[in-house]
């Protein structure tokens, strides 16, 4: 694949490398507009052409990035205050109005609702995998079908 | 009347390994992982924007799906990529090519344009290839 195939692809890959910066460096202190000038855009530039490509600002991914972590991190035994500063947020309050407004609990439900479905899991998981392939793979010595 | 699917099978050669390409590389979510006893596993994903949707990353072992001889025949055929599981979506082909060629992910076919959409070709950990299009493919 070539410039000359696709002559925006130089474009492409500083928005790439600037997503995956902040994928990696969620949890830090970012400073959007260092992203940016790393990128060599102009702020206004950079934010359009990011947003062209993942339907979101660089502050509104980042914001994603950090609460689909959060998520991760409420399922183990963190406190939400912890998994908050975890993940770059500065303030609990904050973390947990905006997680309530995206996700639609609270932190606190979300980890005890998680937590309650990986027991679950744990303890019964044939309840979570169809018989089908339980029986195929001899996980489950109850059958679903009859000879025809 | 059936209105979806909701499990669909790719089989694997390592679970392990497959986790890392499907969740780590492809970011899909993981749905179901569970320890079935020693050496065994139910693992499903999903794609981010299909929670409903499980793929199981389904091992090869011998046992009552395979015997012996049609496990290593299995696997056999899954490393030399014989399988196409699927055709995946994206919004943007060529943001998304880049972002998998960083993260490790062999392509066996750059983006191109053809006369169905523009699609890319590329294999997982254990050599299955999968279709990336961008958005709807075709005039469906």
């Amino acid at each position: 694949m070539s410039k000359e195939d696709f002559p925006k692809i130089y474009l492409y890959r500083r928005i790439v490398q600037a997503k995956l910066f902040i994928d990696s460096h969620f949890h830090e202190n970012i400073n959007l507009a260092d992203t940016a000038d790393e990128a060599l855009f102009s702020k206004f530039h950079f934010i359009r052409l990011f947003k062209n490509i993942y339907g979101k600002t660089p502050h509104q991914y980042l914001t994603y990035v950090r609460i689909e972590n959060a998520k991760l991190l409420l399922q183990s035994r963190m406190t939400v205050t912890d998994v908050c500063y975890d993940v770059g947020f500065e303030s609990v309050s904050s973390f947990t109005g905006l997680f309530r407004r995206v996700v639609g609990q609270t932190p606190s439900s979300y980890q005890a609702r998680q937590h309650q479905l990986l027991a679950d899991i744990a303890e019964m998981p044939l309840k979570y995998i169809p018989n089908c392939f339980a029986e195929k793979k001899g996980w489950s010595k109850k059958s679903n079908f009859q000879e025809v | 009347m059936i209105t979806k699917m909701n499990h669909v099978s790719v089989f694997v050669l390592n679970q392990e390994s497959a986790f890392d390409f499907y969740v780590n590389k492809l970011g899909f979510k993981v749905h179901t992982d569970a320890a079935m006893g020693p050496g065994m596993r139910w693992l499903t994903v999903c794609p981010p924007e299909q929670p409903d949707l499980e793929i199981t990353l389904m091992a090869i072992d011998e046992g009552m799906m395979f015997k012996k001889e049609a496990a290593e025949q299995m696997r056999e055929l899954v490393r030399k990529g014989t399988f196409g599981f699927g055709v995946f979506q994206c919004n943007d082909l060529l943001a998304t090519y880049e972002e998998l060629k960083a993260k490790g992910v062999e392509f066996t076919k750059a983006p191109k344009k053809e006369f169905y959409g523009f699609e890319a070709l590329f294999k997982d950990d254990s050599g299955n290839w999968f279709s990336l299009g961008e958005k709807e493919m075709g005039d469906r």
